[in-house]
Formats: C-alpha cells, structure tokens, sequence
C-alpha cells in the first residue's frame, strides 16, 4: 500500500521569553481544509481531543522538547517532536490513508523506483551555505562537478570533464538561455532562489533537452503544498572582500487556493586578496529579485513567476594584456602586474549581466492517473562587457548582446500501473542582437533561431526489484546570423567558394553574409534500475545525445584579450554525438552509505580550439585557436561515501577523476579537470543547541596530462628580439585547502536563529587552479572568514 | 477536450509570433579604435642625415593578414633626430588619428624604445603629471656605425610610476600593449 508522506507544518506564533510552563495550540484538519473533530493529541504527560472546529489546547507543557502524536481514526498518525521553549501553535493536516500518491514518483520501500535517472542532490544547507557565492560554488560540493572560474565570481559548473553549451541549465523549468556558450559567462541566477538544485550525469532527462552531452542542472524553487507562511533571511559577512549579502524570502504556501513567495538578494563585495597581495578590480554586486504566485484548484493549478537577476562584476586588471609578450611576462613573472590598495570600486574590465525571465504555467489533472503540463516562458538576457579602452569609448561596452527567448512547451504523463508514459513537445524562438554603439565589430553577431522538440519516455516496472526506462527526442534547429567578414579573413578560413551562397553585400574590405543552418537531431536514453537487496541498488543508463555547434564555435572571430589568442569559428562544423554509458551503485545504510558511478562518453566529432597557427598584428603574433572536430572520450570514477561511526560523527568523502583524450591522436583534451578528493568531519551535539563543527579537506591534484599547446613568441630582451618560449599549457600544481565550519541554532522569539562561524583556506595556501582562466595572471583568493546568521519566521 | 483547444491555440498564437521574426541585415561597424598605423619618423637636427621613416601597416586589424613593415632608410652616427611617433586608423576614411587621442589621455599612455646600443632615445613630451608620453622625442644615434632592432610599443595604463618608467625602461611598466613593432635599422657614416 502506498501512502501520501505526511505533510506537517509547524507555524511558531507564541509570546517570547523564556517560561518553564508552555501552552500548545492548534487545529487539526485534512488537506482540503476540513476540520476533523475528536483528533486525540498526545504529550507524554499530557493529551488533549480536537473541538468540532479542529482547535485543540493543551497546557501545561514543560520546557524541551517534547514528543507530540496526533492520530484520528482513517487517517496518517503524524508523531514528531517539538522543541518547546515558547507557546506553540501547530496546523496539524492529517492525510486520509487510502489516498494514494499521484505526482511524484516515490518509491516505497518494498518497491524498486521507476526512475532510472539518478539525481545527486545539494542539501538545503549547503545551498544556504553558498548565498552570498554562486551555483558554481555549491555545485562543486558535488563529486564529480568541478568549477571553471574566471577569478573569484564567475564560476561555470563542469560535469564529468563538460561545461557551458554542454550543460544546459534549467531555472524553475525553463532552460537558461544566458548566453552559456562563453566560458567567462556563469549561469545568470541566484542561488538564494533555488528550494532545490540537483544534477543528472548524463543525457537521460530528454524531457528537458536532448544536448545535454556533459550532463543537466535544475535548479527548483521551492514549492510549498501546505498551509503556511514562513520567512527566512541569510545575512554573511566575509573577510576577503570585506563585503557582505542579504538574501531574504517570504513564503505562503497553500493546499489549496492561492500561494505566492517573493525572494530578494543583495551582495556587496570588493577587491578580494590573494595570499600576500590584493588582487585589484575583482569586486562585485548583485541585487536580485525573484516571485511566483500561484492558484491550486480541484484538479488543477495555474502559476506565474518573475525573477530578475543583476549582477555587476569586476574582472581582475592584471589579466588584461595587449600581446603575447605581455602574456609572457605575466606567467614568468608569477605576480600580477597591477596590484592597488583594496577598493569596493569596480572599473573597467567589468561585466554587467541582467537576465529576465517570466514565465507561465498550468498544470491540469486530466484524471487519477493522467496530468498536463503547459508553460511559456520570456527570457531577456542583456550582457555588457567593459574592457580598458581608449577615448571615447572608455565608458562603452566592448560586448553589447541583447538575448531574447520565448519558449513554450506542453508535457503529458500518464501512470497505467506499474508502466509510466511521459510525453511533450516543445518550441522556442530566440532572437540575438549585437548592438553596433560598442565600435567593435560583434563576437557573436545578430541571429535568430527556431527550435522545436517532440519527446516519449516510457518506463515500466518488472517486478518489484527491476525497472526499465526507455526514451526517444527528435529536435529541430533553424539558425540565420547576419555577419561582416574581413575579406581577408574569408579567404584565410577558407570560405571562399564554398560559402559563396552565404554572402549578400559587400562594404569596403568586408563581406556581408547570412549564414544558415538546418539541424535535424535524435537522441535517445535508456535504463534500468535493479534492486540488489534491502541496502543494495544498481542503475544503468546509456544515452545518445546531440548538440549542434553553438555561436561561439561557428562564428567568434577575433582576439581574447585575457588568453592573448586569436579564436576563430568555423561554419563547416557539424553537429556533436555522444553516447554515454554510466552505471550507479547505491548503497542505503543507517551507518553507512556509498555512491559510485563510473561513467564512459564517447563523443563524434567534439568541437574543441585548436592551436593551428600564428597571426602578426601591430600588437605584435597571437596564436590562433580554429575550432576543430575530433572524436573525443572521456571515462572516469564518481565517489562519494557517507559514514557515521558514532552517533553525531559523520565523515563524508568525495572523489573524482576524469581521463579524456582525443581518439585520433591519444592527445589528451584541455582543461580537464584534475583528480580531486574531499573529506569532511563533522561533529554535531544535538542537545546543545544542534552545536556542530566541521573540517573539511579538499585536495587537488597536479593535472599531468595536457595538450601541448606552448609556442614561441619575439619578446624584446636587452633591446634585441628573443625567441621565448610561453608556457600556457602546464598546469599548476596541485594544492591541498583545509576549511573549518561551525555553527549552532538558538530559538529566537517568535523563530529560530542559526549561526555559522567559518574559516575557508585556513592556512592562507597560495595556489592557482588549472580551470581559473586568470591562473596565468594572479593566484586564487585566499583565506575568507565568513559569519553567517539565519533568521527563520 | 476543452484544454486541449486551448492549448492547440495558445501553440497557434506563440507560432505565428514565431513565423514574424524579423532577418535584418547586421549593421556594419566602423572600428574607430583599432591602430592600423604606426609611424615614426626622424628629422635630423645636428650632423646632419635625411629624414627616417619606420612604418608598420596592418591594414585588416586583428585579421589574418600581417603588419607592412618599412624602413626609409639609415640613421647617421653621432647625428641627432627630432623623433615623433604617429598612430593611425586607415581602416576608416579618412584616416583617423589615434595619436591625438594618446596625447590627451597621455598619464595613461606611455611609448617605449627598446633596442641595444643603437644610441640615447629621450622623452621630449609630459602629460599632465610631468611624466614622458614617448609621442615626440630626441634620438642621438650612436657614434659609431652599428646596426640592430629597434621595437617601439606603445603601453596603455602602464605604471608610470614604477622603478624606471620614467626613463624608458619597460620591465616594470605593466599595462597593456595597445600596438607594437620592430624595425631593423643601421646606423652608418
């Protein structure tokens, strides 16, 4: 027999200070509202029966915390415990037990689970811990996701060796449409306003994407189906950087009728420091906002949700170089040429980013057993990059894109017993406009693309130890860019004659051009999931996924300021296939629980920049990067144990390694991250006030294999030109952190206060990480104290 | 059956909205920023000589096509120069001259000489902190005939405060390259 979970919501309202005697409150009634009359309410020394209104009143009641069992006959018994330091006044919804569960699978624990996906999941209070960071940052909590950072606030998670267009985001059911092909591009989204985030390895959820290669991140709002109104607000404060964030949010949840919640976030952060200097121009602000509000009816609900997110963030000054002979003196110089006092200013190079995105939703319970799901959604994406000009354009942005996506999609699921069938389609239309005011010819020019997508996944139940998923995606891509090529620059790539067609006008030295594509593109999952014994599961997937070459990879057409390279685009590019092969063990204990998941990807044609050559300009040679196709794998181990010794002592290890190579030369590929392996200690003392302490390590590795991508450059050395060698392809050595955290809850009034003490990089290590593409420049931020206080109301 | 029309029409109208999407043409950008030009020229003031040019013309920018490098002709030993460095735009029509601009922006600026003993370069130009900008300047070439490479750049937001700056040593001036070249010059009778 299946159960709902019962729903509990406690609603503290009671008079402060603290008394030895207490009253309890409170009514107890069922999900739609009904009071139940004769509800027995038992305190260990004490018990009480609900009024035919449902009110019940108990006194008196000690101080502590105390058992409290509500039961009525056809219904879930609801027993918890209640720290009683105040009056308490509880809303008790007892579930009728026949009822059966409809929405969500959940498993039983007789019952393996349908879902064959695993989902790795962050915890609410590490997503706490990280609110005045990024999802980048939490994420990397995750073995197995790594960090590609940009400094200190701009971090892209990296899945299993895979980032950016590889690993589509999705932001309260929509996917994120921020600009993610660029590497210094971090998903454009407040982490304050996710109830939950989770990532799938691989590219087995063809209900959200079917290009998933590397793998998906959802990140939820939290959805509250029970009557309440509850507030929380996170206030940090940190050392480095010597700045601070607020993130507040008020909830009203409801069974039925309307709910709505409002989020807001502000951080205020400037110049970090680095072990022994400061590392100058790296501060940043973000002011967000985020809401939904909601109708529940009978058998449907309706919900619409805004969230703005703003953000103006400083790139290091020493990582601006004109030549390559400014690169060289930067890596042998192992100091980062600009260094000034600390400042909370931010000047030029700066990013400013703002993402809109609204956003509509229905959800209908077509029967029992059968819900639709229609949405549409408005992404507006504006970004501005400031570089360090000359003139008049000091105050112009050298990257002035404009993003705009509507995206509607329809999804049917339909529950026939032990089979389940998922069902949707999906349109999107997006429009890029690179805005002429910046006087510099476009990186990513004008363009507008049409999708649409059709999926079925159906998955079914053998027995109760084994299920089986099997999905199908067709997707289709339209693409128009309107571009201007130097011609010379036509003819170098090659074009001419072959992209003939492409040209409509012509300007002086340059080509007018309107390339197009057509991308028609499949991908397909499959999976099982087998219970081996009550502690033991296995889950295999396989998937074939498909990602058409992103603008970046067709069009970039220029110099980066911040690698000294030229990365030119290639409009021959075809369409990336990866089959991924991964299997999961799981094992569930009370004191022991572990998580594998070795994995194998296989990938067609991998688009990846290539060194092929060196250009003069009057800034001096550049290497150029053309982007290139080769097949590519990638296979490796993610590990994580969970082990409780003793109670309250809890160790958690977490490892990963990734091995990729390009499979036609044995070449390995760039920016893998390196092996890397965390422990973490964590005692907690439950009766004195949930006192906990936490030490955790983390070690990474030297990365030994890299491509080789090192190449002279003339540098003027005692007047005449040298030939010097610049290292831009070995990695950094290896480091090894040690973070410290502690932290208690105190009743506070009405609520609850938490506060956490913590010291990251205790030891003030001074390292570089191979994925922080200012490595070459400036060491990593070092030690930050951060105290953080949570209020919940 | 009744959502099922509505959302048959609601995907009708996000269509159709799809279907007007507009194609224009990308408007076309005038780069005013890039130098394409770096000249320099010499004008001999005592012991006599022609006039030097060194030119460096890079006509596509940051496009595949390399700088034009030419040098007019020889310095004479012991002779002096009055030397000025001129940065063009050919790209845009007419030309625009970017050396203006490094002029007013000039405490941001700074132009360097590195070569080996070619002779003495000398700032003949302050911004509006006293310190040198490198756009007009003295060179005594060397006494005796020699012959070598002589690389001009110029640094945007270099640290003009830093040991030796002032005096046209590059090592610790920091910045950015903003343009760069090298010439292979004499030094004769």
């Amino acid at each position: 027999m299946k159960f709902y979970h019962l729903l509990l919501v406690l609603v503290l309202l009671a008079g402060s200070g603290v008394r030895a005697q207490h009253t309890l409150t409170g009514t107890v009634h069922t999900p739609q509202n009904k009071p139940l009359d004769g509800a027995h309410i038992h305190l260990p020394k004490n018990h009480g029966i609900s009024m035919p209104n449902g009110y019940f009143q108990i006194h008196p009641v000690a101080t502590g915390s105390q058992r409290v069992v509500v039961s009525y006959i056809g219904y879930k018994t609801l027993d918890t415990l209640i720290n009683f330091y105040n009056d308490v006044h509880l809303e008790v919804v007892l579930k009728p037990e026949s009822t059966r569960l409809q929405e969500v699978v959940l498993t039983e624990n007789n019952t393996v689970s349908q879902n064959t996906v695993h989902e790795q999941r962050l915890t609410t209070a590490t997503i706490e811990k990280y609110s005045d960071a990024t999802l980048g940052d939490a994420l990397k909590e995750l073995p197995g996701v790594y960090a590609l950072k940009t400094g200190t606030a701009i971090v892209k998670p990296v899945i299993n060796g895979l980032h950016s267009s590889r690993v589509p985001v999705m932001a309260n059911n929509v996917r994120l449409e921020d600009q993610q092909w660029g590497i210094e591009h971090a998903p454009n989204l407040d982490i304050n306003t996710a109830g939950r985030i989770s990532v799938i390895k691989g590219a087995n959820a063809l209900q959200y994407s079917g290009d998933a290669i590397g793998g998906i991140i959802l990140v939820t709002p939290l959805n509250i189906r029970k009557d309440t109104l509850f507030g929380k607000s996170v206030l940090t404060a940190n050392s480095n950087g010597r700045g601070s964030s607020l993130a507040t949010s008020l909830y009203r949840g409801n069974e039925k009728g309307w709910a709505w919640n409002v989020n807001g976030t502000y951080k205020y952060m400037g110049d970090r420091e680095a072990p022994g200097y400061v590392l100058s121009n790296t501060g940043n602000r973000e002011g967000n906002f985020a809401g939904d509000i909601k109708y529940t009816g009978n058998n449907y609900d309706v919900n619409a949700s805004y969230s703005f997110y703003n953000a103006t963030i400083g790139i290091a000054k020493a990582t601006h170089i004109g030549s390559t002979a400014d690169l060289v003196n930067a890596i042998n110089n192992q100091q980062p040429s600009v260094t000034e006092p600390f400042t909370y200013n931010i000047n030029n190079p700066k990013q400013e980013i703002q993402h809109h995105l609204a956003k509509m939703e229905y959800n209908n319970k077509l029967s029992n057993d059968a819900s639709l799901n229609l949405k549409y959604a408005f992404q507006l994406n504006r970004r501005k990059e400031y570089d360090l000009r000359r003139g008049d354009y000091k105050d112009t942005p050298a990257l002035d894109l404009t993003l705009i996506t509507h995206s509607a999609q329809a999804n049917w699921k339909k529950y026939l017993g032990d089979i389940t069938v998922k069902s949707g389609v999906s349109f999107s239309l997006q429009n890029n406009d690179a805005s002429p005011d910046t006087g510099v010819s476009p990186l990513i020019p004008n363009y507008t693309k049409t999708d649409a997508g059709a999926y079925g996944i159906t998955s079914y139940r053998f027995s109760d130890n084994l299920s089986g998923e099997a999905g199908f995606r067709y997707d289709y891509s339209f693409v128009s860019a309107s571009k201007y090529y130097q011609k010379s620059r036509w003819n170098n790539l090659g074009y001419n004659s072959i992209f003939d067609h492409f040209i409509t006008g012509e300007q002086g030295t340059q080509w007018l051009t309107n390339p197009e594509f057509t991308y028609h593109t499949i991908s397909a999952s499959l999976g099982i999931r087998k219970r081996l014994n009550d502690s033991f599961e296995l889950l295999g997937n396989a998937g074939l996924a498909m990602r058409n070459p992103n603008p970046s990879e067709l069009f970039s057409d220029g110099l980066h300021h911040s690698s000294g390279t030229i990365q030119l685009g290639d409009l021959s590019l075809d369409t990336e296939k990866a089959v991924k092969l991964s299997a999961t063990l799981l094992k569930k204990g009370e004191t022991f629980s572990l998580e594998a998941t070795p994995f194998i990807n296989s990938i067609n044609n991998f688009i990846y920049p290539q060194p092929t050559a060196t250009e003069a300009t009057i800034r001096g040679s550049f290497p150029v990067y053309n982007y290139r196709q080769d097949n590519a794998l990638l296979t490796g181990l993610d590990l994580n144990t969970n082990w409780n010794p003793v109670t309250g002592l809890q160790h958690n290890f977490g490892f990963a390694y990734v091995y990729g190579i390009t499979t036609s030369d044995n070449e390995p590929l760039i920016d893998m991250p390196p092996l890397n392996i965390t422990n973490t200690l964590r005692y907690t003392i439950r009766q004195w006030h949930s006192l906990f302490v936490e030490v955790r390590s983390e070690a990474v590795f030297t990365q030994n294999r890299y491509p080789d991508n090192n190449f002279y450059t003339d540098v003027p050395q005692d007047g005449e030109l040298q030939q010097v060698l610049t290292d831009v392809s070995t990695p950094p050595p290896g480091y090894h952190l040690l973070h410290l955290s502690s932290g208690l809850q105190l009743p506070m009034g009405k609520g609850l206060a938490a506060i956490n003490l913590s010291v990251y990089n205790i030891f003030n290590t001074a390292y570089r990480d191979y994925l922080n593409r200012q490595r070459f420049y400036t060491d990593d931020a070092g030690r930050n104290i951060q105290v953080q206080i949570k209020f919940s109301y | 059956m009744k959502h099922l029309k509505i959302s048959i029409a609601a995907l009708t109208i996000f269509l159709s909205l799809a279907a007007c999407s507009n194609d224009d043409d990308a408007p076309f950008v005038n780069e005013e920023e890039v130098i394409t030009t770096l000249t320099a020229t010499f004008t001999p003031q005592t012991g006599g000589g022609n006039v030097v040019t060194l030119t460096s013309r890079d006509l596509d920018g940051d496009g595949p096509d390399a700088p034009v490098v030419t040098v007019s002709g020889d310095f004479t030993a012991g002779a002096t120069y009055n030397g000025t460095v001129s940065l063009l735009n050919e790209t845009v029509n007419p030309a625009e001259n970017i050396s203006e601009e490094v002029f007013e922006e000039g405490d941001e600026h700074q132009i360097f000489f590195q070569h080996s003993g070619l002779g003495d370069f000398t700032y003949a130009d302050t911004d509006v902190d006293s310190k040198p900008i490198g756009l007009n300047f003295i060179y005594e070439a060397a006494a005796t005939p020699t012959s070598g490479t002589l690389t001009i750049t110029l640094r945007h937001e270099p640290n003009k405060s830093a040991e030796g700056v002032g005096n046209g040593d590059i090592t610790n001036a920091g910045g950015s390259t903003d343009a760069t070249a090298s010439f292979t010059v004499s030094v004769i009778n």
